[in-house]
């Protein structure tokens, strides 16, 4: 099948390749630009671990061709630290309210709620968790991913915040 | 189980001549491609493998959200994520709204559009049984014209519409419903982010407190979305007292064949079928002004 070519900026980067039209936007991702931050949990739509920013939209890149980001603006999880690798207040937050453990479900979980945050800077718990309806987390529960995204939320928004995990 | 789709020539037109040109040229080959959230997952899994996609996202002709006069038009590519943002139709009519919300999750809200939910033909989609209720209308344009088809014509089964080959859905109309009319759209899932394991639209007016005029129909409950017409002709006339009330479950009841499969038996599914009307009826009064 003749291969198509795709231009997009992904994490800052301008980026063009050749892809077969039925190539996944997350095996673009992960195989030919060795992005390996979103990860393929289950690849049927459902658990959001392929979850990355497109055109200010959180998508499930494993539902997305790579022809259809032609032209397209990507941010993965390897795009979300500052260039000297100071951690972006999600990262911070994760890791200060213990809101992973395996990991796994991490990259997709913070490429999400760094949207939700765009769109709601202040969200209330119930605005977190309708947020990140489409992110399964098998570890956590996540009531420490929530108070993650809470300490990201006052962070950014400069509130006094709670510091550590219980 | 293949999670890699069949190779396909992808298309991405800038207009609707060129799209539906190109939908004439390929035929039976081609497939439209809209928010790809039920064509891709299906594609994946080899259960649609088509030679063609025409990508219909890139054409501004099927976007946008108007109102002329009494009729909203909605553009068929409009994102679910994005007719939850528009004033104007939360106002209008607001089950559109409140549907949309219990649809899925944000991901797949933010792709998926409310053209492929209503031309998909999957009787688990919500829209439909909402666009029955408000008594919408498909336009549907191809090489030969436009036409125009009610939505309580368009569904024939499951993955079986009007829409034929080389047609694009290019907008749905909506009447508004009159001010101060009630909604609901009831829906029992197992998780968030589930299709319907029951679920019930009902648009209603009233005067007095008796109801005036109503809608109900059902998603996920037989073949495809279906109007309960004697459900809301049993309930007309009256403030949906229990006897009443009783019987419109009852009606709304035997016309429900949902199949038994992992959402629960054919039982199960027809007795919360029943209540999930109850309580859009219930919901939709008590809302109501009038
Ligand atoms: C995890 C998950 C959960 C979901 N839960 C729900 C749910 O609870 N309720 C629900 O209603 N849906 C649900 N969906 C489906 C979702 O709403 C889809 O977005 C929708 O069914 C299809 O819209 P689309 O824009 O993604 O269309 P696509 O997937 O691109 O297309 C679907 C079909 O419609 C045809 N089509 C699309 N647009 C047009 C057009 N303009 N003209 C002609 N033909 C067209 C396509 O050719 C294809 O056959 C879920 C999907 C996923 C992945
Ligand atoms: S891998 Fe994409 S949703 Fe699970
Ligand atoms: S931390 Fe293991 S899946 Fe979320």
């Amino acid at each position: 099948m003749a291969k198509t070519h795709v231009k997009m900026n992904v994490n800052g980067r301008e980026v063009e390749s050749l892809v077969e039209p039925r190539t996944l936007l997350i095996h673009h991702l992960r195989e030919n630009l060795n992005l390996t931050g979103p990860h393929i949990g289950c690849d049927t739509t459902h658990c959001g671990a392929c979850t990355v920013d497109m055109n200010g939209k959180s998508v499930k890149s494993c539902t997305v061709f790579a022809v259809q980001a032609d032209g397209a603006m990507i941010t993965t999880i390897e795009g979300m630290a500052a260039p000297d690798g100071t951690l972006h207040a999600l990262q911070e937050g994760f890791r200060m309210m213990h809101g992973l453990q395996c990991g796994f479900c991490t990259p997709g979980m913070i490429v999400r709620a760094h949207r939700l945050l765009q769109e709601i800077p202040n969200p209330t718990e119930e605005e977190i968790r309708f947020g990140i309806a489409g992110n399964l987390c098998r570890c956590t529960g996540y009531q420490n991913i929530v108070k993650a995204i809470q300490y990201a939320a006052a962070k950014l928004s400069g509130a006094p915040m709670q510091e550590a995990a219980e | 189980m293949p999670v890699i789709p069949a190779p396909f020539s992808y298309h991405r037109p800038k207009s609707l001549a060129e799209a539906t040109a190109l939908l004439a040229e390929h035929n039976d080959e081609a497939r439209v491609l809209a928010g790809g959230q039920s064509l891709i997952p299906m594609m994946k899994f080899r259960l649609a493998a088509p030679e063609h996609l025409v990508d219909v996202g890139n054409i501004s002709e099927l976007k946008g959200i108007q109102r002329t006069g009494n009729t909203l038009i909605v553009g068929a590519m409009t994102t679910q994520h994005e007719l939850q943002q528009s004033q104007m139709l939360s106002e209008a009519a607001p089950i559109l709204k409140e549907t949309s919300l219990l649809i899925a999750d944000p991901q797949v809200r933010y792709m998926g559009t409310i053209g492929g939910n209503v031309a998909n033909g999957d009787p688990g989609n919500d829209m439909p049984a909402v666009m029955l209720c408000l008594d919408a209308a498909y336009r549907l344009t191809s090489v030969t014209g436009t036409r125009t088809i009610k939505a309580r014509d368009f569904y024939e089964g499951t993955y079986a519409t009007a829409l034929k080959t080389g047609e694009i859905l290019t907008a749905i109309e909506i009447p508004v419903p009159p001010a101060g009319h009630g909604h609901a759209y009831e829906k029992l899932k197992r998780k968030i982010g589930d299709y319907a394991t029951a679920a019930a639209g009902v648009v209603l007016t009233t005067r007095g407190g008796r109801i005036t005029t109503c809608a109900i129909a059902i998603s996920n409950l037989a073949d495809k979305a279906i109007l309960a017409t004697d459900a809301a002709a049993a309930v007309i006339g009256t403030a949906l007292e229990k006897p009443t009330l009783d019987k419109a479950i009852a009606a709304a009841r035997s016309i429900m064949s949902p199949a038994t499969d992992t959402r629960g038996t054919t039982e199960y599914r027809t007795s919360v079928g029943g209540i999930m009307v109850e309580r859009a009826l219930k919901c939709a009064l008590a809302r109501a002004k009038g």
